[in-house]
């Protein structure tokens, strides 16, 4: 198949896809176009986890610290200074805080680039790090984060958290962003640059034997994925309206985690994928944890249950199906079209 | 600060850090054998601290029956988690089994929630704990000599069983090579399961101890107390059982003595053992004890 066949494609899904948002906005209730949002927000989380974890074999357990980021760097941006004003009552906030002020636009760029900043100061010292170390190491910067965010009140709020962040991130927005992190992400695999961040997470020693700059290339797409995970967590923030230090728990890499894993460690379209069916089941589970009402019978909901079915359904994934989903593979036009020999 | 303040922290600072030291224990001999960060082991720590006061308070055991039942059963969780979670992923890359033991992490911490329910739960202690005995200025609650002398002697048996049996012998032939082991005749998976039940016994051990010092019971208990005592097995140089004792005790000390001395970094105290870590891992990437290890090419 020819470029441009495959670009035309391309531009069809996009509208497709536009076109379904259009309908989605006009006809479907809030709570599901909530979940429609949440979907592409997720899928961001999961594509930036995604290109750390499953396509340069780092693993980084830290992505609630650099979503933490970047939702209090958006939050504090576009909220007004009157809002700032009546909400932090610990003390108030610094100047600089108060005083700040950016569009949505700007602000969720600024939520990234601050993620991306210190995905690369952190990355300094921990990419040198093994597999395990890795992990636990960036789970422990994601600690410190939420430690800090609930310390220094003069930023954050302390543990009360930012409430009325205005609700800018809507499909549009959420959407549009998954599609830049998704062009962003593959046009950065498919250069040469995609190639040696492969053959890093393949073999690290050979690589370094082929007189690649591993640890270069290695703090180059942990500061990528750093950015969409600060994107994540800016339109998140937005989406739900209220953050607090508490919402940044383990248990949100966790999610994203599940996401990469069912999808298949080193498949975008997995993410994809998965991103869009876990997302729903997510929600879905939310019968079992509510009262359940047959006939006059009243079933008491059990809270928790919800996780316990989730953790239950990683656990058996990674036991019977380990490489996910779609395993390496990807989506392509050629494929889906049934035109062998060419890719 | 006076002395008697002074001894008062460092009392306090050797029962949090013996504590730290029996969870590590389980982590280091696990990550020794198997290479594998058990994210579930912090979970066995809040789960016999759970069944001690289930023990006590609902089927009204004596407190050593509840004890020694608590620790038996939650061994059997641990042997169990191996047994279904990680047993069928020895032979798949080791990333497997580190996410498989995220999932039972969060299995287990899920049902506790279901079952005990979320909210705290006050921990009822037997009477003779509440009294302090008094030395000079120094006030000391029962459990704070108790725990560092129990510890000891855990520890102790454990050491013993590592180095004096044949069991021992095979876990620490195992850490070594565990293919080799396999043709010479070690039973590698009963040794795994009793490396299992072992480091599981001891951090329901300490889950009780945590729960008699620090009052309160909750399914997410285990979170903060279980990658604080991971740092410091990781600290002591992971694979070493002194290095882990040494590590919590350590990390004890530190946790303590900066709030004792900094207090306006009381809310800061979560972090100090990250910053250690990462701290650690720059200089010495191996730890206080632990081996040098080659890359394999």
């Amino acid at each position: 198949m020819n470029k441009s066949a495959i670009f035309l494609l391309n531009i069809a899904a996009v509208s497709v896809l536009g076109l379904f948002l259009w309908w989605a906005e006009g006809s479907l209730d809030g709570y599901k176009i909530q979940i429609l949002n949440l979907i592409a927000v997720n899928i961001i989380l999961a594509l930036s986890l995604n290109l750390i974890y499953g396509f340069t074999g780092m693993f980084s357990l830290g992505h609630a610290g650099f979503m933490a980021i970047g939702a209090y760097v958006c939050s504090i941006l576009i909220l007004t200074p009157d809002q700032k004003d009546t909400m932090y009552i610990l003390g108030g906030a610094y100047e600089w805080v108060q005083n700040a002020q950016a569009p949505f636009l700007a602000a969720v760029v600024a939520g990234g680039l601050v993620a991306a900043v210190f995905g690369f100061i952190v990355g300094f010292p921990l990419l040198r790090l093994g597999d395990d170390y890795l992990g636990i190491a960036t789970l422990g910067f994601a600690e410190i984060v939420r430690v800090v965010a609930t310390n220094v009140s003069g930023i954050t709020n302390g543990s009360l958290g930012l409430k009325g962040i205005p609700a800018h991130a809507n499909l549009w927005w959420n959407f549009g962003w998954c599609l830049v992190t998704l062009y962003v992400i593959v046009r950065l695999l498919k250069c040469n640059t995609g190639s040696v961040l492969k053959a890093i997470r393949d073999d690290e020693i050979a690589a370094k034997a082929m007189g690649v700059n591993v640890f270069r290339y290695k703090l180059l797409s942990f500061t990528v994925g750093s950015f969409f995970a600060g994107i994540g967590g800016a339109l998140l923030a937005s989406l739900v309206t209220t953050i607090d230090p508490k919402m940044f728990l383990f248990t949100l890499t966790f999610n994203v985690l599940m996401i990469v894993v069912t999808g298949g460690l080193g498949s975008l379209t997995g993410s994809v994928l998965a991103g869009v069916g876990i997302t729903v089941l997510l929600e879905w589970l939310r019968v079992v944890e509510n009262p359940i009402s047959l006939g006059s019978f009243e079933v008491a909901g059990i809270p928790g249950m919800r996780m316990v079915v989730f953790s239950l359904a990683l656990i058996v994934i990674i036991l019977f199906r380990r490489e996910g989903l779609m395993g390496m593979r990807e989506f392509s036009w050629a494929r889906l079209l049934g035109k062998k020999g060419e890719r | 600060m006076n002395v008697e303040t002074f001894i008062q922290h460092a009392l306090n600072s050797l029962t949090l850090g013996s504590l730290y030291a029996l969870i590590a224990i389980g982590y280091t001999m696990v990550y020794g054998i198997l290479r594998l960060i058990n994210f579930a082991h912090s979970e066995i720590f809040m789960l016999g601290a759970y069944f001690v006061f289930w023990g006590v308070t609902l089927l009204a055991l004596p407190w050593p029956l509840a004890i020694a039942l608590s620790i038996a059963f939650t061994a059997g969780v641990g042997i169990m988690v191996d047994k279904v979670a990680y047993r069928p992923l020895r032979d798949a890359p080791r990333i497997s089994a580190l996410i498989s033991s995220i999932g039972v992490s969060f299995f287990l911490q899920n049902v506790a929630i279901v079952f005990f329910q979320a909210i705290p739960r006050a921990v009822y202690r037997p009477e003779w704990m509440e009294q302090p005995f008094i030395l000079g200025n120094v006030r000391i609650l029962p459990i704070t000599l108790f725990v560092p002398v129990l510890s000891v002697v855990l520890m102790l048996g454990l050491l013993y069983i590592v180095y004096r049996t044949k069991t021992g012998l095979g876990m620490r032939a195992i850490s070594k090579d565990i293919e080799t082991s396999y043709l010479m005749g070690v039973p590698v998976n009963r040794v795994i399961a009793i490396t299992f039940g072992i480091g599981s016994a001891l951090a329901a051990a300490s889950g009780i101890m945590w729960a008699l010092r620090y009052p309160q019971l909750q399914p997410i208990m285990g979170t903060i107390p279980g990658f604080k005592a991971f740092i410091a097995a990781v600290f002591g140089g992971i694979g070493s059982i002194h290095g882990a004792v040494v590590g919590g005790v350590i990390l004890g000390f530190i946790e303590i003595m900066t709030v004792a001395f900094f207090p306006d970094l009381a809310g800061y105290r979560d972090a100090f053992a990250f910053v250690l870590l990462i701290v650690v891992l720059m200089i010495k990437p191996t730890g206080l004890f632990g081996a040098r290890v080659e890359d394999k090419v």
